[in-house]
């Protein structure tokens, strides 16, 4: 389904029960957004096994799209299809298409190093580098050969900003990024990930690990990041898909069962499984 | 099945519990059984050898009089060698290493190598002697120097070094080579920036166990002609004159430790049998000393690296 179609959706669709608090969740309006990810009929293999079967959906430019489902869904194949970072998995194959801008960049012309920098990730565990906290922000930056200090120095400031982690860590930049707290720790990750200037970023479970404060933090910085960046996160915790995101796509044993605007999926969803595991019936 | 009773199932506890003790003692034993014969060893060295560990002791040549017989070449033939072993394994041993785990397709061929890898470290030193005199001996006409027998050992250790080098990479996390490559790091960038600093620690230990290793070899550099007496030094490394430096000394013939050691102890005379102690105490104690710096080493990198 594309976006303009689920525009086009949600100003017909009537909330039929309430599965949670919904005063958050507002409908869209005015322009449709541009679609800057299509996945065009994608099936994923590790081995033998089917993962993702017949994949489609679309995902907006500047806003967030959250992944929901029960464990071993393909949620998170799917995201890590995103930046292919599933080529890193032996014995795994991909068909179809995934495009972004319109490039299909599973094409053996599309570098996947560009692709990488343009698609930036954070995993469900934090993992900085046993390094200092400056040196793993400007690492994307010092691989491209960029070694000038002073434009590094911005580039730390900016992101760290960014990550809303500036005024916590700026006196101890040259600490080690592992004796921060996990919460800032993952908040590195992000700065690390924003410092290279993607135009996606791809969250895999970011705050599973973390305390409530910590996640509060994450979701307040996702907020502000999608003015500028386009977000997708795959969760468990429905209550921050709903929190966070603008669309949502419920995936179900490899398949993506429904896809639509947040307020609409949590409050109306057009299929009965969707009802059932966003109201805890199972999952 | 009857329930058992409260009662059987506290004799069985008990029994467990004293086979439990009875491994504690056996387990002590053993233990002991190792250090008792490396501390008898040493202190059968020491009483034997320590008298002779005077300073002219390290700065004669042998001689034919047991008294003032010295293990000068000796120690430097060892420490060249050494110097050879090092530099041609550690690189190839960790491009090996690095090869295996980080680039090398997982199939029925590489499988192959891995356990040929496995097979070589239990190939006896002997056999390498033997290929070395027919390869780097006669075939390319290295001769029966310090390079050849620098190369012998640096085959031997080999595998060692690989193994050593495989295991330490594997043990940094997936995350750390997830995250440089989600930043856009190439291959060889995630492999030189994170995952060889990260497990230098490893690769060090490794090394310095195979070179250790080799320092008390015998057999495969007798077979490739090692000097059992030798009255004079290797062509000096360094010059005073343009360009400074000479590999004469690579081509030179050379004794090493240990063959100075079974060299001595094959002699009738029991004064030799002394500096054959000494000599073997100068091997142990270096052989522990490098044993300490591997540890160290371990014990620093680790230290500094958190995850």
């Amino acid at each position: 389904m594309s976006v303009p179609e689920m525009q086009r959706e949600i100003s017909v669709s009537q909330p039929a029960m309430k599965p949670m608090d919904t005063s958050k969740l507002k409908l869209q309006t005015g322009e449709p957004p541009r679609s800057i990810f299509a996945v065009e009929g994608v099936d994923f293999y590790y081995g033998e096994k089917r993962a993702l079967k017949s994949i489609k959906l679309e995902i907006a430019e500047k806003k967030a799209t959250a992944f929901i489902g029960p464990s071993g869904c393909g949620k998170t194949t799917l995201l890590r299809c995103l930046n292919r970072m599933n080529d890193l998995v032996l014995d795994t194959r991909v068909e179809g298409e995934i495009k972004l801008d319109g490039k299909n960049i599973y094409d053996p012309s599309m570098d996947v190093i560009n692709l990488r920098r343009r698609v930036g990730m954070i995993f469900q565990k934090w993992n900085p580098f046993p390094k200092s906290i400056y040196e793993n922000i400007v690492y994307g930056l010092r691989i491209v050969g960029i070694n000038n200090r002073r434009y590094l120095d911005e580039v730390v400031e900016k992101s760290l900003r960014r990550a809303a982690l500036w005024d916590e860590v700026k006196d101890n930049l040259h600490k080690s990024a592992s004796d921060m707290s996990g919460g800032q720790q993952q908040r590195i990750c992000i700065a690390r990930a924003l410092a290279v200037e993607p135009e996606v970023l791809l969250m895999d479970e970011p705050c599973s690990a973390l305390d409530p404060i910590s996640t509060a933090k994450i979701e307040e910085l996702i907020h502000e990041l999608k003015e500028t960046f386009t977000i997708v996160i795959v969760t468990h915790n429905m209550q921050q898909a709903a929190r966070v995101s603008d669309y949502t796509a419920f995936f179900y044993l490899g398949e993506l069962v429904e896809f639509g605007e947040t307020g609409k999926l949590f409050t109306a969803p057009d299929k009965r499984q969707t009802e059932d595991y966003i109201t805890g019936r199972f999952g | 099945m009857q329930k058992p009773s409260q009662s059987d199932i506290e004799t069985k506890v008990a029994g467990n519990k004293n086979r439990d003790k009875l491994f504690g003692v056996v387990g002590l034993l053993s233990t002991f059984v190792g250090m008792l014969t490396l501390a008898a060893l040493l202190a059968d060295l020491a009483t034997n050898g320590l008298a002779r560990l005077q300073p002219h002791f390290f700065t004669s040549f042998p001689s034919r009089f047991p008294a003032q017989a010295g293990i000068l070449s000796a120690w430097v033939g060892t420490t060249l060698v050494m110097i050879v072993t090092a530099l041609t394994a550690v690189p190839i041993g960790v491009g090996a290493g690095v090869y295996l785990e980080e680039y090398a397709p997982k199939n029925w061929f590489t499988a192959i190598i891995e356990i040929n890898i496995a097979n070589l470290a239990g190939v006896p030193s002997i056999v390498y002697g033997l290929m070395a005199l027919g390869l780097f001996v006669y075939q390319f006409r290295f001769g029966q120097s310090i390079l050849s027998a620098g190369l012998t050992l640096a085959l031997l250790i080999l595998p060692i070094v690989i193994v050593s080098t495989r295991e330490s990479i594997r043990a940094v996390p997936g995350s750390m080579r997830e995250a440089a490559y989600a930043l856009g790091a190439t291959k060889w960038q995630t492999t030189s920036d994170h995952v060889l600093p990260y497990s230098m620690g490893g690769i060090l230990t490794g090394v310095i166990i195979g070179l250790s290793r080799a320092i008390g070899e015998t057999a495969p550099l007798i077979t490739i002609g090692a000097l059992t007496f030798i009255a004079f030094l290797p062509d000096a490394p360094i010059k005073a004159e343009f360009p400074f430096v000479s590999f004469e000394w690579l081509w030179s013939p050379f004794s090493v430790m240990p063959i100075q050691m079974f060299n001595w102890v094959s002699r009738p005379q029991a004064e030799f049998h002394l500096n054959a102690a000494a000599t073997g105490l100068v091997l142990m104690v270096m052989t522990l000393l490098m044993n300490g710096i591997a540890i160290y080493f371990r014990y620093r990198f680790r230290k500094r690296i958190k995850w």
